[in-house]
């Protein structure tokens, strides 16, 4: 299929309709509204579900009520509407639904702003509802990531019974690039949907889905379950791409939209004559920590960006564990960072490094 | 090769869809294209702009600090991206609405009146398309012609009636660069009425 | 002398005396209802028309929080468990991408009337076609006893220790009423279940409900007054007198939407 100009919120929307998508339900905002639009304009076409719900909340029950059935449900939305998801999203991973949520993230906290963010970095990743559970968090630097790893979530969030984000900001969504879309997925037969759904007990016996379990010894073998599942996804989970690290003497470490903004602070900066390299997260949960630990004892200094106060920065300080400095540069408030910036502060960072290494590994 | 373009003007000069289709043509030519809309630091200011990259390489940020050419639709336009350009760079402006001197020695300027050109092929929502024939043939990025393919497979369907005249909008202000001869009909400009039409 | 032996109970129905036993649709199984809580009579009435319809293999419970929070165990039919006041949203998203199940909420009346109000009301609106079975005993049970948004005015709860103050809480909700007013609901009646002849009429309501929704008709929604010895502080028979006595005269019975088509089912 040839390379088209995509809208990202456009593509993430078709590449979840050949991904197999059944049913949305969503509730229009900016700057996720165009993925709605599209979703609104195809899916009746296709003889799929589409509904526009009165809230987040609702929309996101409603997923979850799709979803029982082992139907291939998703809701997109941006970032306020993410905070009213949480109850359901909380329910959904008790009960091990798979789901895909989209969260085309804007400038918070509160109504915030309708500029491009990457403050639901913790919401995301640190549970996304009350409870012990982590989702899965992608997060796409650009239109085709966006789309190859959209089409791929529905596949990842039902081989783990998982809720699987897709972690845009509002820019990703925003913007036009060229990308070629895969082929369209058969949409699942009634003999695959999976054992667990709830289609109607019909010649065997009835089936339960609840997150509700009243003896604490039952919740505790559930938690335990999810613990044992989440460490097998952490351990075979992690995805990220390194640029130039081979011989780099600084590392950036960025995500989405500001990891592919560092890809030309590396080209400037080596033109430069500086050896940096870039460690970009594709999966934010699982974090890939163990490679990032790696690096940490090659490099001199670490500088984190982000569109945010520092979250990932928590990340990176767990998996490096003081190897090497560690610097961050962020903005907020919808303010997209620009290269200059980034290498700015790169410099910052060199200019603070004591020229000779050892002398660094004597510092207390 | 590396280029970034600003398209600016007030909402509804069509900065954005003149973007639009220089991406649409940059693909066609298979090179590594970027369209972002008015986001960033930089986005106050009452303006609909749009920053397009385009190169030969895989894009990293699509927006810049300092772009290589800018493309001015009007006066506010003008005024806040004149000192961003890239040395040596260029800025194309609409001199239909923008009455300034260059301010600056180290980049070129390329005065267009598109509306009064737009205006005298009948259609002055076009003086968008009119600035970026000049912009192409000021600096030769990509071939006219990539354009008018894109005007053909893009052009919006309520549009299409307009498509002969937008390559007609097209040729025009690229001719008004290539001939270096100012193309306002002085009455028409004089007119205020036509104007206003 | 001799003896006459006894029958087994099995003899007995051999002999064609079974008259009334379990449907079904309902588990062999305790429940953890009250004493003289009428969810009892509401889930088997519910469970008979399953039968009667012959729906059970293609039917899906969405269970509410609230007494009945454990009503899955109760019935044998594939079930789900919805978040506070969210069942009527996830009745849509099964019934939209189910639209051959038999798909039922049931829930209370915080869960209906309050924090889910939204939810019910936008169903309702969209006619979702699915049927809702309303709990309204005026009063939270499982969380003992406080304010529902249909308490009475001037009834003493633990949240409105001195009575309901309707210039503080405004006035109890009627949400058959309110309901019935959206274009999308085409039946919505209210009944009670404290005495037999109340009964009879709440069993013909629900099959009629569960008709409608076979028919691609929109929302049927039954209101069913209910009782609560423990947290009215009552015994079971004074309960069911003061459902007579108290509560229908504030929520009256009857049919407040009978939409064209429901008629004919």
């Amino acid at each position: 299929m040839a390379r088209e100009l995509w809208k990202g919120n456009e593509a993430i929307a078709e590449a979840a309709i050949r991904g197999g998508v059944e049913a949305f339900f969503g509730y229009p905002i900016t700057p996720q509204t165009e993925l709605l639009e599209y979703m609104a304009a195809r899916l009746p076409e296709l003889g799929r579900t589409f509904l526009q719900a009165e809230s987040e909340v609702a929309a996101i029950n409603m997923v979850y009520g799709a979803a029982c059935g082992g139907v291939r449900a998703m809701t997109s939305s941006a970032s306020p509407g993410i905070s009213l998801m949480q109850e359901g999203l909380s329910y959904i991973a008790g009960s091990e639904v798979p789901i895909v949520l989209i969260d085309v993230m804007r400038g918070g906290p509160g109504l915030g702003n309708i500029q491009p963010s990457q403050g639901d970095y913790f919401q995301m990743t640190r549970s996304a509802g009350h409870g012990d559970y982590h989702p899965i968090v992608l997060a796409p630097a650009t239109i085709q990531e966006a789309i190859d790893l959209m089409y791929e979530a529905f596949p990842l969030a039902e081989k783990y019974r998982t809720i699987v984000i897709l972690a845009a900001d509002g820019s990703l969504g925003q913007m036009m690039e060229p990308a070629e879309m895969p082929p369209a997925r058969p949409l699942l037969t009634e003999a695959e949907r999976p054992s667990w759904a709830v289609r109607g007990a019909r010649g065997r016996e009835k089936r339960i889905i609840t997150s509700l379990f009243l003896k604490e010894e039952e919740l505790e073998a559930l938690n335990l379950r999810l613990q044992a599942k989440l460490k097998h996804i952490a351990e075979t989970e992690q995805h990220w791409e390194e640029v130039a690290t081979a011989d780099a003497e600084y590392l950036l470490v960025a995500f989405g939209t500001v990891g592919r903004t560092c890809k030309t602070v590396v080209r400037e900066a080596r033109q430069q004559g500086i050896k940096v390299g870039l460690y970009r997260p594709i999966t934010l949960w699982p974090f890939p920590g163990p490679r990032l630990r790696k690096l940490a004892e090659q490099v001199r200094g670490i500088l984190v960006a982000e569109m945010n106060a520092g979250q990932m920065l928590e990340d990176v300080h767990l998996a490096t564990l003081g190897r090497c400095p560690v610097r961050f540069y962020g903005r907020m408030g919808g303010v997209m960072i620009l290269p200059d910036e980034i290498l700015g502060a790169l410099h910052d960072l060199i200019a603070d490094q004591p020229a000779d290494p050892a002398a660094r590994r004597r510092e207390p | 090769m590396h280029e970034e373009i600003i398209f600016s003007g007030f909402g509804g000069q069509g900065a954005l869809f003149a973007g639009q289709l220089l991406a649409y043509a940059a693909l066609d030519c298979g090179l590594h294209v970027t369209w972002i809309p008015s986001y960033g630091p930089e986005m106050r200011g009452g303006t609909a702009h749009c920053t397009v990259v385009i190169a030969d390489e895989p894009i990293g940020s699509p927006l810049v600090r300092r772009p290589a050419s800018v493309i001015a639709l009007n006066l506010p336009s003008f005024e806040k991206y004149e000192p961003l350009v890239k040395h040596g760079g260029v800025l194309v402006y609409n001199s239909s609405l923008i009455d300034r001197r260059p301010g600056r020695a180290d980049i070129r300027y390329v005065p267009i009146p598109a509306n009064d050109i737009a205006e005298a092929l009948g259609n002055v929502r076009q003086a968008n398309v009119v600035l970026l024939g000049g912009y192409l043939a000021a600096t030769g990025i990509l071939p006219l012609a990539a354009v008018e393919t894109a005007l053909d497979r893009h052009l919006p369907g309520r549009q299409r009636r307009f498509l002969e005249s937008n390559k007609a909008a097209l040729q025009r202000g690229a001719a008004c660069v290539l001939e270096a001869v100012p193309a306002a009909p002085a009455e028409q400009t004089a007119n205020p009425a036509a104007a206003a039409d | 002398m001799s003896t006459i032996p006894i029958p087994t109970v099995e003899e007995i129905i051999a002999q064609g005396n079974l008259v009334y036993k379990r449907p079904d649709a309902l588990a062999d199984t305790w429940t953890h209802y009250c004493p003289g809580c009428t969810h009892g009579i509401i889930h088997r009435l519910i469970a008979e028309a399953i039968d009667e319809l012959g729906l059970r293999e293609r039917t899906i419970l969405v269970a509410p929080v609230g007494c009945s929070v454990l009503m899955y165990h109760y019935f044998n039919v594939d079930a789900v468990e919805a978040a506070h006041g969210r069942a009527p949203a996830m009745a849509t998203g099964l019934k939209r991408t189910q639209p051959d199940k038999i798909v039922f909420t049931y829930q209370g009346d915080g869960d209906l009337a309050s924090i889910g109000a939204a939810e019910i009301l936008h169903a309702a609106n969209r006619g979702e076609k699915f049927t809702v079975f309303f709990i309204n005993n005026a009063v939270y049970g499982m969380t003992s006893g406080q304010m529902a948004p249909t308490t009475l005015p001037g009834m003493v709860t633990t949240s409105s220790p001195t009575g309901r103050d309707v210039a503080l809480h405004g006035y109890p909700m009627r949400m058959a009423e309110i309901i019935a007013g959206l274009p999308g609901a085409c039946y919505v009646v209210r009944r009670s279940v404290h005495d037999a002849r109340a009964i009879r009429q709440a069993k013909k309501a629900v099959l009629t409900a569960f008709k409608t929704q076979l028919a691609g008709l929109g929302l049927s929604m039954i209101e069913f007054l209910s009782s609560c010895p423990t947290n009215w502080h009552m015994l079971p028979p004074d309960a069911l007198a003061w459902i007579r006595d108290t509560m229908i005269p504030y929520f009256p019975l009857g049919d407040f939407k009978v939409a064209d088509g429901v008629e004919q089912v």
